[in-house]
């Protein structure tokens, strides 16, 4: 009888699955015994496994270790050992005004980031509910289009909007709104051209949020929203109190993410900056990859990517409890 | 409960509900929706702008895009900065590269995956709730903070600016998320399928590939586009690592645009699409699952 019911659902849908994935447990385990397979699940993790201790567990001990000692250019290439160097890397780290400056920028840039994602997405999938069916396959189509397109050239396409002399960008606010915007230049203000990056971020990461609330909504019974219109409850009162409520795991995901995506944006400022971003563009991992990649100290570099993991890790834990609430890992 | 949900089915259920209570105040109701109309309209059009300018770009003749006046529709249609852009030195490695690196990472990280989520999705044994755990946290380590440690790594292994080195990190990077997905896919056939294939004779083996394997094709096809798609944007990892002209990625080959007197926009538009348009075409097919998949504790790479 599950076997026709497990094969409909959506394999992504999470609540309906666990009784039937505990439910062959017992048989299971009963005749596991009589196998000689107590190790094959262990044989096929292992390949995976290794794999993830080879790319992610080894090299981040190496950073770990590599942080307390002082790596240049010369240990790098001759594989001479490195002097240990104990907490001078971090003291160097934490004693330049320019590490605080790009965490306060990394900070500020992906809160805001990560607000003004969630409020349109929230807004656009609530929306979504009550348009017609038409409008909703227009946002849906567009909302795709824009998730499918690369990075590089979602970056790439933005500085053509930017683009001081031909970007569509003056030429609207000049032309239509009566500014003055011929030939000014987006990026000589870091702050204007923060506003220009944050574009590119909020653009390319709505469509996830939107469709993923989406989702959620349709799960909001209709029964409950109809039963509060009927005891008097407005229409802001039915979201906070009827409908929030049942998306807010989703929810709590969604801006766990979006923390951490818009946390590591990288590659935007770095493409958007013809590859060469001036200092007040220097986000967190800009810093670290010069003065890994620029200045040649790859210790200091390990030790700004170990802090970074470090500042994360508090979200990632974050998430992860969600996930385990939800009985997601299971 | 399919929780995706796309666009076109979802309208059929709930175009009842409405005429329902149209009858108590069609007036407001009407309008609301007209409202909520336009502003679905609003929503598209700002959405769907930077891909129509993109596309437009790269079809306009050359002077209309170094014009001080942007005209929102182009007077000719043009494949000029296409023809321009492929002329561009190493296109064609950059395209050999791209292919190279990407389908080989996909095609390890599928057969790693697959035989991952088997075993997490069939059995139960010790270690199997941590391997999860680790698979997520892995997900969620910040990039830009791997990519000096994975650079030294790969240092030291002589692996900079040699294919494998990209690859290697490729499909180790979308091996988690793959393993997830289809592990989702996994629970969901019926353990009773394989049961009866092994009563009829089959070994544990058997059962995998005559049963299980075949089932399993739509969410590795689903599981294999998204990490075809991650790969072939990737751009960092690719730039530091790859130090050869004739080695490089499509999306470093496209830097070439900019240059020291100025960027080739139309050009670089016209290779943008080039570029998107693959990955525009393989996201349509596994759209609905990626929007439910992601939410259900698989994140994105």
């Amino acid at each position: 009888m599950s076997a026709a019911e497990t094969k409909a659902a959506d394999p992504a849908v999470p609540l309906q699955r666990h009784p039937d994935v505990l439910r062959p447990q017992p048989a299971g385990r009963g005749r596991a015994p009589r196998k000689a397979g107590a190790l094959l699940p262990y044989l096929l993790i292992g390949p995976t496994i290794v794999a993830i201790a080879a790319v992610f567990v080894w090299p981040l001990i190496k950073t770990a270790v590599m942080s307390f000692q002082d790596v240049g250019r010369r240990e790098l290439w001759t594989g001479e050992a490195a002097p240990w160097v104990g907490f001078e890397q971090f003291t160097n780290i934490f004693g330049d005004p320019a590490f605080w400056d790009s965490v306060v920028l990394t900070v500020v840039f992906m809160t805001a980031c990560v607000v003004v994602t969630l409020g349109f997405g929230l807004a656009i999938s609530l929306m979504m509910q009550r348009m017609s069916a038409w409008a909703r396959l227009l946002v849906t189509a567009a909302l795709i289009a824009a998730w499918s397109i690369p990075l590089m050239v979602a970056a790439s396409i933005f500085r053509w909007f930017a683009d001081s002399d031909y970007g569509v960008a003056n030429m609207v606010l000049s032309k239509y709104l009566g500014l003055d915007f011929q030939g000014h230049n987006w990026f000589l203000d870091a702050r204007q051209g923060f506003v220009v990056i944050g574009a590119v971020v909020v653009w390319g990461a709505i469509p996830f949020v939107a469709i993923t609330l989406y989702a959620a909504l349709t799960q909001v019974p209709k029964e409950l929203e109809e039963a509060a219109a009927i005891d008097g409850v407005g229409a802001f009162g039915n979201f906070r109190y009827v409908v929030f409520p049942v998306i807010k795991p989703v929810f709590q995901m969604v801006a766990t993410l979006s923390v951490i995506w818009d946390f590591n944006v990288l590659g935007q400022v770095w493409l958007m900056r013809g590859t060469k971003p001036e200092p007040e563009y220097e986000v967190l991992g800009l810093y670290a990859f010069n003065k890994a990649f620029e200045s040649n100290s790859f210790s200091q570099g390990a030790a700004i990517s170990l802090i970074t993991v470090l500042l994360l890790s508090g979200v990632a834990v974050y998430y992860l409890r969600q996930l385990l609430k939800i009985g997601e890992v299971e | 409960m399919s929780a995706t949900t796309s666009a076109p089915k979802a309208p059929a259920p709930k175009a009842p509900a409405p005429r329902a209570t149209q009858t108590l105040r069609p007036d407001r109701k009407k309008k609301s929706r007209i409202v909520y109309n336009a502003i679905g309209l609003l929503t598209f059009v700002v959405m769907i702008f930077p891909v129509y300018w993109l596309v437009i770009s790269a079809l306009r003749p050359n002077a209309e895009i170094r014009s001080y006046d942007q005209t929102l529709w182009p007077s000719s249609v043009t494949f000029d900065n296409f023809s321009r852009a492929m002329d561009y030195a190493n296109f064609g490695t950059a395209i050999k590269s791209s292919l190279i690196i990407c389908v080989t990472a996909v095609v390890g990280a599928m057969l790693m995956a697959t035989v991952a989520a088997y075993a997490i999705g069939r059995f139960r044994f010790f270690g199997r709730k941590g391997f999860m755990i680790v698979l997520i946290l892995v997900q969620l380590l910040p990039p830009t903070a791997m990519l000096i440690p994975i650079y030294l790594q790969l240092n030291d292994l002589g692996a900079l600016n040699e294919y494998w080195g990209v690859i290697i990190i490729y499909l180790v990077s979308t091996l988690p998320f793959a393993t997830w997905m289809i592990r989702g896919f996994v629970i969901n056939i019926p353990k009773e399928l394989e049961e009866s294939a092994m009563v009829d004779g089959c070994s544990q083996m058997g059962a995998f590939w005559r049963i299980v394997f075949p089932l399993l094709a739509p969410g590795l096809a689903a599981a294999s586009i998204y990490s075809l798609i991650n790969a072939w944007n990737e751009y960092l990892l690719a730039y530091v690592v790859l130090q050869d002209n004739d080695k490089y990625t499509l999306n470093v080959w496209l830097a070439n645009f900019t240059t020291s007197r100025g960027v080739d926009y139309g050009a670089l538009m016209a290779a943008s699409t080039l570029i998107a348009i693959p990955v525009v075409i393989f996201f349509m097919f596994i759209q609905k699952k990626m929007a439910a998949g992601l939410t259900s504790g698989a994140v994105k790479g």
